[in-house]
């Protein structure tokens, strides 16, 4: 019994091993100087475990009593988290080496938020899914404050801290009060309690306050005070941490707890999705446009974009998740590429994230600037780009469900978005004689920007297979 | 007698004192740390209150989370004030109205 339950759990416990071993040995060795090994080996654990995970065959495997669920939709999840997780290591591991602040705790706090994360996608009830959620959000507050020694990324870890801390508080008294109205903190149980009409007030009370603790972990307005100060003040490879597998792992929580716990009562929240999806889209797109600093443009960016991904949610059907799993997958690539480029950006070593930096960029870097203007058309949902596809999927899941005004919505606020992104654009390659920022970096940067670039144009002919994993995905969690 | 609603409403009220001293404390952040120890502690109240009643005859489940609640928010409160000890070597303050280098 125990061992069926401990194989289903496996690459969890590897990974969590994995990160205790590394912790005592890096201290015991050399410390700081295995921080570099030590990225590429957790982020190559991960590439495997993703391999494996990936390979295991469709059943769904429960384990610990209906704890901890292992079906298509974890699959599937998980193998997003962990890839970007690694690509993401990667990526930021030239930048934080050249500024002195790769620190071996780095990686193993990567590697413990990973597990965090792929318990709250295989969640299977309350306990389970608080314990991953703190897991994950305890290693991002300290990843946050990373640079300990700068006034702005401790203020960051500080802020998300508070505001983590606050939406955990919401979602554990939600999640006390689901307990005491439904019997039970299996999700299993809470369904056949929560069945639409028979909703009892306290169970709707519990609910919601489950839903604002989670919209508080995907960004979602009117909970997303905390984004653009902690992605500002993070230093750059941990902003583009958290922009990529956080919010997948978020999305697919959302998810589970939203089919596995309420999918009887899908008209009672419904209705709450769509307005923190519309809330979302229209904040992240006005508020945007008159920052200058592109790492909070970012910040505004996701929160627009877990607005779209938000639609499919709301529609409530197999459709909807599996064009939400595959917004996230495009939303990360994209993201990959968009935070490559902004780790290049730098003048006489120091980092910039100006964007008035960036004129006439395209003359001095033409390359790379075409890379970036296919990301960020791409971000904006400009049609040739695989982005676009992104919102048709979600906007035709939305249609099915006949959610017409979320749709609508979400057309005339991605309008809108489009402004900022392109403004990026206009300054590259039309701005005024000023921008001064050189690009300077390992070739993993260049060849991330690339790869992504390429990616949204070859998208369009070949998907790798996503969007067919991502609706046997969507299948095996709606029933 | 003392039933379920009343330690509904002392957890309840516990918590909404949590909410209030995260968002009108202008002043130390020791006690945005205190407020949300006292959120947790509403919800182990709550939670307590259910397993030994509602649910009731012997379901020990709401004590068991009980538990967990009690262990993170140990770990929690531990990170916190770690990372409160990083921010005031840096500014040399801990006044929540200092904590505004970003602005937000």
């Amino acid at each position: 019994m125990i061992q069926a339950d401990l194989s289903v759990i496996l690459p969890e416990i590897v990974l969590a091993l994995y990160a205790m071993g590394a912790l005592l040995g890096a201290v015991y060795t050399g410390k700081d100087k295995l921080a570099g090994p030590l990225v590429w080996s957790t982020a190559g654990l991960m590439v495997v475990l993703a391999i494996f995970i990936a390979s295991q065959p469709g059943d769904t495997r429960i384990a610990f009593n209906g704890m901890f669920v292992d079906d298509g939709f974890a699959r599937f999840a998980k193998a997003a988290i962990l890839v970007s997780a690694a690509v993401v290591l990667v990526i930021g591991q030239d930048y934080m080496a050249r500024r002195d602040m790769l620190r071996f705790e780095y990686p193993i706090l990567i590697a413990l938020c990973a597990v965090g994360m792929m318990t709250m996608v295989s969640a299977g009830d309350l306990m389970a899914l608080y314990m991953g959620l703190e897991l994950q959000s305890l290693a991002l507050y300290v990843v946050a404050s990373l640079r300990r020694d700068s006034a702005k990324s401790t203020e960051a870890g500080l802020k998300y801290f508070v505001l983590g801390a606050l939406s955990s508080g919401l979602l554990l008294y939600g999640a006390s009060l689901v307990y005491g109205f439904a019997g039970s903190t299996k999700f299993a149980d809470i369904i056949t309690v929560a069945e639409h009409g028979h909703v009892t007030v306290g169970l709707l009370f519990g609910l919601v306050f489950l839903i604002s603790g989670m919209a508080f972990k995907v960004s979602a307005a009117p909970f997303h005070m905390w984004t653009p100060d902690v992605y500002e003040g993070s230093p750059t490879p941990v902003t583009a941490f958290f922009a990529t597998a956080p919010k997948v792992a978020a999305m697919g929580l959302f998810a589970r707890v939203l089919f596995d716990a309420f999918g009887a009562a899908i008209s009672d929240w419904q209705q709450v999705i769509a307005v923190l999806s519309v809330l979302s889209m229209f904040l992240g797109a006005v508020a945007a446009i008159g920052q200058r600093n592109i790492k909070r443009l970012m910040a505004y960016s996701s929160i627009a974009h877990m607005g779209y991904a938000l639609i499919g949610l709301a529609a409530g059907t197999e459709q909807g998740i599996a064009a939400m799993l595959t917004y996230m997958v495009i939303y990360v690539t994209m993201n990959v590429g968009t935070f490559a480029f902004i780790l290049m950006l730098e003048k006489d070593g120091k980092p910039v994230t100006d964007i008035y930096a960036l004129n006439q960029f395209a003359s001095r870097a033409p390359g790379k600037a075409l890379a970036v203007l296919i990301l960020l058309f791409s971000l904006a949902g400009v049609p040739p780009m695989l982005g676009f596809f992104a919102k048709f999927g979600v906007w035709q899941a939305g249609i099915e469900a006949e959610l017409m005004t979320l749709v609508i919505a979400s057309a005339v606020a991605s309008v809108i978005g489009a402004f900022y992104y392109l403004r990026i654009v206009f300054f590259m390659y039309f701005g005024e004689e000023t921008g001064d920022v050189e690009t300077n970096g390992s070739p993993i940067l260049s060849v991330a920007l690339t790869v992504s670039a390429a990616l949204m144009l070859v998208g369009l002919v070949y998907q790798f297979g996503i969007d067919s994993a991502a609706a046997s995905a969507a299948a095996t969690l709606v029933k | 007698m003392i039933g379920l609603e009343h330690y509904l409403t002392v957890a309840a009220t516990m918590f909404v004192i949590g909410i209030f001293g995260l968002f009108l404390n202008r002043k130390n952040v020791i006690i945005l740390l205190m407020s949300i120890e006292l959120m947790l502690l509403a919800v182990n109240i709550n939670l307590v209150a259910f397993s030994s009643s509602v649910v009731g005859h012997g379901d020990l489940v709401g004590q068991v989370f009980t538990l967990f609640v009690l262990t993170v928010a140990a770990a929690e409160a531990a990170i916190g004030l770690a990372i409160l000890v990083c921010f005031f070597r840096n500014r040399g303050t801990i006044a929540v109205e200092d904590i505004n280098v970003m602005k937000g």
